[in-house]
């Protein structure tokens, strides 16, 4: 039987949105595909060794289940961010969903292959060592010869 | 049922079950048993994803009181 193999592309920094690349990845891992997640633009947040600054924004987010019907107007005001990201770890905490810290050392305990786009750390100026040791650097050529031959293939 | 080895994941929400249930028949000999405790509803349907796609057997899962039983026999 030939190994399966799975391709995400993270695009997304926000607390809500890195938890889908994470939960694909290592699940796909613990079932025998071989993973690759390419993180790009704002996903690059993903891969810093530090990951309390990943937060989840009420604002432009009116699908976002809040425990009282918030105004915009409201949700723009100072701390209303930390707020709501303090909120959302609780509850992921409380319902026993693995921090993303737990969910990204897992994958790469399961050897999927991080890769960060060059591109984007070029374009945004950002200092390497704040990265984890386990990613690597490469563009968009290097991630379609693994994509390419895919099974599945995911934009986060 | 007979089985080899245990562990509790009542408490933890996908996809931690299936990791740990991962992980747990890692160090385990082909043909061994792993006894599972889940409190996660979705388990059921994801043990039995993890076993098709993966070779182990299911040789059972069971509801007892809010908590989800499974027994996996190693490839």
């Amino acid at each position: 039987m030939t190994t399966k193999k799975m391709a995400i592309i993270a695009t997304k920094g926000t607390l809500d949105m890195a938890y889908p690349p994470f939960i694909l990845a290592s699940t796909a891992a613990a079932l025998g595909y071989e993973v690759q997640v390419f993180f790009t633009f704002y996903g690059l947040q993903l891969l810093r060794k530090d990951l309390s600054d990943v937060m989840i924004s009420p604002l432009a987010n009116p699908a976002m289940p809040m425990p009282v019907p918030m105004p915009v107007m409201v949700q723009m005001l100072p701390g209303m961010e930390s707020m709501a990201t303090m909120m959302m770890k609780q509850k992921l905490k409380k319902h026993g969903v693995a921090s993303l810290q737990e969910l990204r050392d897992l994958c790469i305990e399961a050897e999927v292959k991080f890769i960060a786009c060059q591109m984007t750390v070029d374009l945004f100026e950002f200092d390497k060592s704040e990265f984890i040791d386990e990613c690597e650097y490469g563009g968009a050529a290097m991630f379609m010869g693994f994509a390419g031959d895919t099974d599945i293939c995911l934009f986060v | 049922m007979n089985f080899d080895k245990e562990f509790d994941a009542s408490g933890l929400s996908c996809p931690l079950p299936i990791l740990k249930t991962k992980k747990a028949l890692s160090d385990m000999a082909p043909g061994q048993v792993l006894k599972m405790i889940a409190t996660d509803s979705g388990s059921i349907k994801d043990m039995q994803a993890f076993a098709e796609q993966t070779g182990n057997q299911l040789l059972s899962s069971n509801e007892e009181a809010g908590k989800y039983i499974f027994f996996m026999q190693k490839k």
